[in-house]
């Protein structure tokens, strides 16, 4: 039971990472109906960033918070800057374009972000200097440390701010009402470019403290990490149904625990024939399942087709 | 524009990008700094192949200088084959950890027309490039490839200047067997080539000896999350975990037994023994063992001095093969000295009948092409650092038998 309920807390942690890079996918598209795949890779960069102003700072006597803190900001601020800049030169001059070529444009931004990442970082693995030793819990059996702890804290946290923000603040009701119809928000003085910039400071700025969180759990990082993570974000998202942000929560948890689970017990249950190196195909399947049976995901509704 | 619609099509554009992205780089070009040739200088190719970007660069590049280093020295030093006189050119190329990448680049130094290759570093690359170079006639030395497969194919070009797994998992086996009395072991490798040959080669070896196996586990050599796996380990209680694999995934995974409260003893082969994995790892990598092909880099009787040259040139110390990159070079220039020709046809018989001392001890290949009396050596982290237990020789009959030490003619060693 202890082993289990170990499982679900690997899963739980990895899946909260899913979900922080997962809300900067389902804001953007539900705001532009867009499928910002750039996205990963501006976690990719945060996460570079971040490393790079450890490695820095590391032996430089500053107390290891203060480090972490300022890591944390130099890659908000580098990816809020990148995400902006991104949506201003790449995105907004093909809004009214098919929809398809904003997609292709957004590999692209992808594929450029990775290679000039590679330039400045190389193509090798970083290691993050270990700033603050975890401390171990355990409950029932099964461990977990402080940082896990406060990576699943964090990524409700942020959700859960998100949510009262879009649904509370002024910026917020804008930008539902971007959503709903941009024209007619813009006839009600809703500034909508302003809007859509502010949407992308904001997934890029949670894409940056998911990168951060990445490193410093994982201790490594390469210019093509964002890959895989994007890719795996971007399903938790259509999981919980695209659009949606507590969906997005959701879908990263969900997938979080599925992998977990399978590499976990897949050897067992097929008498060692399938291995646990085959996890992600069983991510990817849970996606073509939830696609098949309900198209707008888990948490997802029923929207009606844009204008 | 229905969203349906599209979330469709990028999903299927999703799981297209998912299935090539093992090949995401460009190929990188071909270096050639050729330099102006006087007309009587010959000049003579030698291909370097190995992972020179993504996770392993770091062991690629080690083998491209110390191939470098050797081709530096000869040019410097000025060789005579056949009565010409002989400039070396490297090429060196990127083979990306990739057995595809493998063939390609195999195909390039074909075209290329290189005398002899030193390459690759993974098995899974030397392997499919083996058959290109036998197909085309020329010689190959790996500095670094264990997979026993790699010389049993029958290919007369395939040599290795390092023991083999067959002979590396088992001393790994002995050690968890009789000095770590492991009595439950799980083994995890990253499903290639090299990673399950050598995990494959130690689980027989620990079976054998009464030893069991609680988990045999697979990941891959991209991954950085074993948390799952380890997970499963700890509930079989295995009080040694033994992995086949590289360090950009020993690393973490180390760390992350730390993090789940894992006492299981780690143990792992050549790829594992780097500076890199102790960085990757932290404070978690103390007591981990490792063994290696080869002496240890100070007790190389070419050692101090080749750290220390190596060093001097590249700003950047030994991570693991540039020895044997070295070496290999030297036992081709040997080979065609005594043929007297850089014609692959003409001083590949030669090869075979190397019996030279470089940096890293007596050079002879057996008749598969494999290294005579191979030493490997077990490695235990200790304060951050490799240090040295003992070195064994598999290969070496307590009787001696054939072992010849007779002090070849070659000077290079010697410097």
């Amino acid at each position: 039971m202890d082993i289990f309920l170990q499982q679900i807390i690997n899963g739980l942690v990895l899946g909260s990472i899913y979900a922080l890079v997962a809300l900067g996918y389902t804001m953007v598209y539900g705001i532009l109906g867009l499928i910002n795949f750039a996205h990963g890779d501006i976690v990719m960069v945060g996460a570079l960033v971040a490393l790079s102003v450890a490695q820095a700072l590391a032996g430089s006597g500053l107390p290891p918070p203060l480090v972490l803190l300022l890591a944390t900001g130099a890659a908000m601020l580098v990816c809020v800057a990148l995400g902006v800049t991104i949506e201003r030169v790449a995105y907004r001059p093909l809004r009214r374009a098919p929809r398809l070529a904003p997609l292709i444009t957004a590999i692209g931004v992808s594929i450029l972000l990775q290679y000039s990442a590679a330039l400045v970082w190389t193509k090798q693995y970083i290691s993050m200097p270990e700033l603050v030793k975890p401390t171990m819990f355990t409950l029932g059996g099964a461990q977990f440390t402080d940082l896990q702890a406060f990576v699943f804290v964090l990524a409700c946290t942020v959700m859960a701010a998100l949510l009262w923000f879009i649904k509370s603040s002024r910026i917020g009701r804008a930008m539902r009402a971007t959503e709903q119809n941009p024209d007619v928000a813009g006839l009600m003085g809703v500034d909508i470019n302003h809007i859509i910039a502010f949407t992308f400071f904001l997934g890029s700025a949670i894409g940056a403290i998911a990168g951060v969180m990445v490193v410093l759990y994982y201790g490594l990082g390469h210019y093509f990490m964002g890959f895989m993570l994007g890719l795996k974000a971007f399903t938790a998202a259509v999981l919980g149904g695209i659009g949606n942000v507590a969906g997005a929560m959701l879908g990263g948890l969900l997938l979080g625990i599925i992998e977990s689970l399978v590499s976990g017990y897949i050897g067992d249950l097929t008498g060692g024939v399938l291995g646990s190196n085959y996890r992600d195909i069983f991510a990817f399947l849970v996606l073509v399942m939830v696609l098949v049976l309900r198209p707008s995901g888990i948490m997802g509704q029923h929207t009606g087709d844009r204008a | 524009m229905n969203r349906r619609h599209i979330l469709a099509t990028v999903s299927t554009l999703a799981f297209a990008i998912l299935v090539g992205c093992g090949k995401e780089a460009p190929p990188a070009a071909p270096k050639k700094a050729e330099a102006p040739k006087p007309q009587e200088v010959a000049m003579v190719r030698i291909g370097s192949a190995s992972p020179l970007t993504g996770p392993q660069a770091h062991i690629g590049i080690d083998i491209k200088n110390g191939v470098q280093l050797a081709i530096d020295d000869l040019n410097a030093k000025g060789v005579e084959i056949g009565g010409r006189k002989v400039r070396f050119e490297l090429i060196a190329e990127d083979d990306e950890a990739n057995p595809t990448k493998a063939t390609t680049v195999a195909q390039k130094f074909v075209d290329a027309k290189v005398a002899a290759v030193v390459g690759h570093f993974n098995s899974g690359a030397s392997i499919p490039a083996s058959k290109v170079y036998s197909d085309a006639g020329i010689p190959q030395i790996s500095p670094s490839s264990t997979n026993p497969k790699y010389t049993l194919q029958g290919f007369k070009t395939a040599f290795r200047v390092v023991a083999h797994d067959d002979q590396q998992g088992p001393t790994l086996g002995k050690v968890a067997v009789e000095k770590l009395k492991a009595r439950t072991v799980a083994v995890i490798d990253d499903s290639t080539a090299y990673g399950q040959g050598l995990a494959d080669a130690f689980a027989a070896t620990v079976k054998a000896a009464g030893v069991k196996i609680v988990a045999r586990e697979h990941t891959t050599d991209k991954d950085t999350d074993f948390t799952s796996i380890l997970t499963k380990i700890k509930g079989r209680r295995a009080d040694l975990i033994m992995f086949g694999g590289i360090d950009p995934q020993a690393g973490p995974m180390v760390k992350q037994m730390a993090t789940l409260g894992i006492k299981a003893k780690f143990i792992g082969g050549d790829g594992i023994q780097t500076a890199n994995f102790i960085k990757l790892a932290g404070d978690a990598a103390e007591g981990v063992m490792a063994s290696t092909p080869g002496l240890p880099k100070e007790q190389m009787p070419g050692g101090k001095a080749f750290l220390d040259r190596f060093k001097a040139k590249f700003n950047a110390e030994v991570e693991l093969y540039a020895p044997m990159g070295y070496d290999a070079v030297m036992v081709f220039v040997d080979a065609m000295k005594r043929a007297g020709s850089t014609e692959p046809a003409k001083f590949l018989p030669e090869i075979g009948k190397t019996n030279y001392r470089g940096v890293i001890g007596p050079i002879a290949f057996d008749e598969k092409g494999d290294l005579r009396n191979g030493p490997i050596t077990i490695y235990v982290v200790k304060g951050s650092k490799w240090e040295a237990l003992e070195t064994v020789t598999p290969g070496a009959a307590p009787g001696g038998g054939e072992a010849t030490a007779e002090p070849a003619k070659s000077d290079a060693a010697k410097k």
